[in-house]
């Protein structure tokens, strides 16, 4: 994997795992401000009850002035966690409130105990019906694709997601049959699958790589093991790699 | 055994206490099981073998539900105010005493049955304290959600309906049963809290139960409030109606959240008492702590989505769960940065009891302090389900949660038994206790900075390898094993010292309220729970119980 240019939150030895996607920069950016303003909060807290401990007795010498600093204190408290709120609201708008873009790329992500499945939509760029009884992964159909349905025959179900560098994808998230979490560390990306329910998330990897993909929401006795891959690659080897796949798929 | 079929508070208040402990004895072992499993997954445990994965699953369920239902609930809640509740507030008994036994043997039931679940075919639940459907809901999900999901919903149902007897009683006997002059402003602030946790048991625990009954009523009614239609599970459709498991999931932490602060609430309380006693110092602002109690319970009420940031509720809410959960950070530091000021004048009385108040303090704050990051859904869509939210809620909830229990064990203990605790071994306890909760808590953080999920069996997965945290993870177990072991300190220290204990005088703390009134007084109470005075050289203090002539 080559050298990624941009790194994850690091404050002395707190550490994320490098960020590669493009809203990733300001949520690293966030985590580290975060725990740079309460860091200290938790030191000097702590070194305040220490204090306590091993100081004698005084007299009411700081009274007069402890209850304009209690006051002073608690406003900025107030102001920090307003200033939270704000900044992180705002982050949180920019990246849910609003879908993919137009442009954007789709594909599907199916979680099923205990396996991530990825769908592509084809060249004629929908997605064909799925149906619940006609899952057979044995037979080579394990999200159930209606074939009486023309636009699921070019559809591409992979094991493996790989997208094309600095293009946004808008994934549309489902689950067969318990709670799944979908969890790309690296892309600053989590989200539950839901069975009942088609949620959307989107981002923009921008760096090539290979990611893992976790499960993040217990979801039986294989959670552990509910990993696959993210392969972030050139758009030319992206376009390349959708060939080969659609080749096999018209056999 | 008239002993054990008793009605009375202080009696059925011990019995509490046992039943906590044995439910945190259990569920610690279970936690040591899971920390040397992590490391070792290749080493097969003695007397049983292997570890499969739903075996770790498992073993993460009945500590969750132990620890929150059948300690951090059960202990303070209805254990501490069984015992001294009543007392504090001049009354005899609880309002009815019989609905307290009643409670405690409906608690003592749900603890077998849940324990029961170990030995059913398939074992215990692997879903999670949470238990979140359609994993929940359908037997066919995995081991273990069969009879044994079946027993752990009947126990809970059960342990609901013991909270929620007792929560009525509670407040009863609050409203009712103060003695004279035992005005809302003279509570202790203990009976403060137990009030505003008594208020959210009813409210919160009665939805619960409905959830239970309504996921019992799927699993065996062929309805479908929370499985919806369609779902595939094992190869076979068994969604057949057109349920919802988001349902669940507000329906669940719409008792989840308040659930903590029924657990940390009494704690507050307690360490506010303790810190004026042993600072020998009034609680300036008593209205405001006391006013921010209430503040804490009702916030805490309207904050539980943002355990859902990322459960695929839609984010417009996210948003709105974020504000209310950033407000209740207001009022909870209100209530730190008092009880700092308080102590901030120093001379502080650093007897055992007290140590444990400071520790809560300290852990309440170093918990505390991690809320705000993990209210940001932003941030939270990282942190969410990993070691960091865990190390936040095992800091905040349980290890503030138990050393206040320590801290009221050590502090109620000569006024049960009648003799003091060794003092050297308890500081022993404490100093250890807490280096190796710190120990234990605080790596988990960088564990889940790093990404590293809850409910992981083992570091190593088939995409993914969290060996660069090995390290870290390796001290979290050690430090795991000193906190285990450093209790055996404080069980030896509490068997002996009941029966060798040093006798202890009347009112050795020399503490205001009223479960240290000298016996078959009648009491009419004259002044407010915490009047601590210090004249030049000459310290005194005017328990609830003398008459308002003496203080000339």
């Amino acid at each position: 994997m080559a050298a990624l240019p941009i790194h994850g939150a690091s404050l002395l030895f707190l550490r994320m795992p490098p960020n590669a996607s493009l809203h990733g920069v300001a949520v690293d950016h966030l985590m580290l401000w975060n725990l740079a303003a309460l860091l200290p909060c938790f030191v000097a807290a702590q070194a305040w009850i220490i204090f306590a401990m091993v100081r004698r007795k005084k007299a009411a010498v700081l009274k007069t002035y402890s209850h304009l600093v209690e006051r002073l204190l608690l406003a900025a408290f107030c102001a920090m966690y307003l200033w939270m709120a704000i900044t992180a609201q705002h982050l949180w708008a920019v990246n849910r409130f609003e879908g993919a873009s137009a442009e954007s790329m789709q594909v599907e992500v199916v979680g099923q105990q205990f396996q991530w499945y990825f769908r592509y939509p084809g060249a004629d760029a929908a997605f064909g019906i799925a149906r619940p009884s006609l899952v057979n992964a044995a037979a080579g159909n394990p999200l159930g694709l209606d074939p009486q349905d023309a636009r699921g025959a070019d559809d591409i179900v992979s094991s493996v997601l790989v997208l094309p560098l600095g293009r946004e994808v808008d994934l549309r998230l489902r689950s067969l049959d318990v709670i799944h979490g979908f969890f790309i560390p690296a892309m600053r990306l989590k989200e539950n699958t839901v069975p009942g329910l088609v949620l959307h998330v989107h981002f923009t990897p921008i760096a090539v790589g290979t990611y893992p993909i976790l499960c993040s929401q217990v979801c039986g006795s294989g959670h552990a093991r509910m990993q696959a891959q993210l392969r972030v690659v050139s758009p030319d080897a992206y376009r390349q790699w959708l060939q080969q796949h659609a080749k096999e798929h018209s056999r | 055994m008239s002993s054990i079929f008793t009605t009375g508070h202080r009696a059925i208040g011990i019995l509490y206490l046992r039943l906590s402990l044995a439910a945190v004895v259990v569920g610690t072992l279970l936690s040591l099981v899971m920390r040397i499993h992590r490391l070792w997954p290749e080493v097969p445990l003695p007397f049983y073998g292997l570890l499969k994965p739903e075996d770790y699953l498992a073993l993460v369920t009945m500590h969750g539900t132990l620890m929150v239902f059948f300690v951090l609930t059960t202990a303070p809640q209805s254990g501490f105010a069984s015992l001294i509740m009543p007392a504090q507030i001049g009354a005899r008994e609880m309002a009815f005493p019989r609905l307290n036994a009643l409670a405690f043997w409906l608690a003592a039931a749900a603890f077998l049955i849940l324990m029961a679940a170990f030995f059913v075919p398939q074992g215990a639940p692997i879903s999670g304290w949470t238990s979140y459907p359609p994993l929940s809901a359908i037997p066919s999900a995995g081991p273990g959600q069969g009879a044994g999901m079946d027993l752990w919903l009947i126990s809970i149902a059960v342990f609901c309906l013991s909270s929620w007897l007792s929560a009525v009683n509670m407040l009863s006997t609050i409203l009712t049963e103060r003695c004279p002059g035992m005005t809302w402003s003279r509570l202790p602030m203990t009976v403060w809290a137990w009030l505003v946790t008594s208020i959210l048991t009813l409210l919160v625990f009665s939805v619960l139960l409905a959830a239970i009954l309504l996921l019992f009523s799927d699993r065996h009614f062929g309805s479908s409030f929370f499985v919806p239609l369609g779902d595939l599970v094992n190869g076979r459709i068994v969604g057949r109606g057109d349920g919802s498991p988001l349902l669940w999931l507000h329906l669940f932490w719409f008792f989840g959240h308040p659930e903590v602060y029924i657990a940390v609430l009494p704690g507050m309380g307690l360490a506010t008492s303790l810190f004026a006693n042993f600072s020998r110092r009034n609680v300036p602002g008593y209205r405001l702590m006391a006013g921010m109690l209430v503040a804490i319970g009702l916030l805490g009420l309207l904050v539980w989505g943002h355990h859902m940031f990322v459960s695929g509720m839609n984010p417009y809410a996210g948003t709105a769960f974020a504000v209310t959960t950033m407000a209740i950070a207001v009022p909870s530091t209100v209530e730190v940065l008092g009880w700092l000021f308080l102590l901030s004048r120093g001379g502080l009385r650093l007897h055992t009891p007290m140590l444990f108040a400071l520790g809560f303090l300290s852990f309440f704050i170093a918990g505390g302090l991690t809320g705000p990051i993990l209210a940001q859904p932003a941030l939270d869509s990282y942190l969410h389900n990993t070691f960091f939210v865990v190390a936040h809620f095992h800091l905040v909830m349980a290890m503030a949660g138990v050393f206040s229990l320590f801290a009221g064990i050590y502090y109620w203990f000569p006024l049960v038994t009648g003799r003091m605790m060794s003092e050297t071994l308890g500081k022993i306890h404490f100093w250890i206790s807490l280096i190796a909760a710190y120990g234990t808590f605080l790596p988990m953080h960088l564990s889940g900075l790093a990404g590293e999920p809850r409910h992981y069996e083992r570091l190593t997965g088939p995409a993914t390898s969290f060996s660069s945290i090995l390290a870290n993870e390796r001290g979290i177990t050690s430090s795991a094993l000193l906190l285990a072991a450093a209790q055996l300190i404080f069980l030896w220290n509490m068997i002996y010292s009941a029966r060798r204990g040093r006798k202890a005088e009347p009112n050795p703390w020399q503490a205001t309220t009223l479960e240290w009134a000298p016996e078959g007084k009648t009491i009419r109470v004259q002044r407010g729970p915490y009047e601590y005075e210090v004249t030049a050289g000459n310290a005194k203090f005017f328990p609830q119980w003398e008459s308002a002539s003496k203080q000339e």
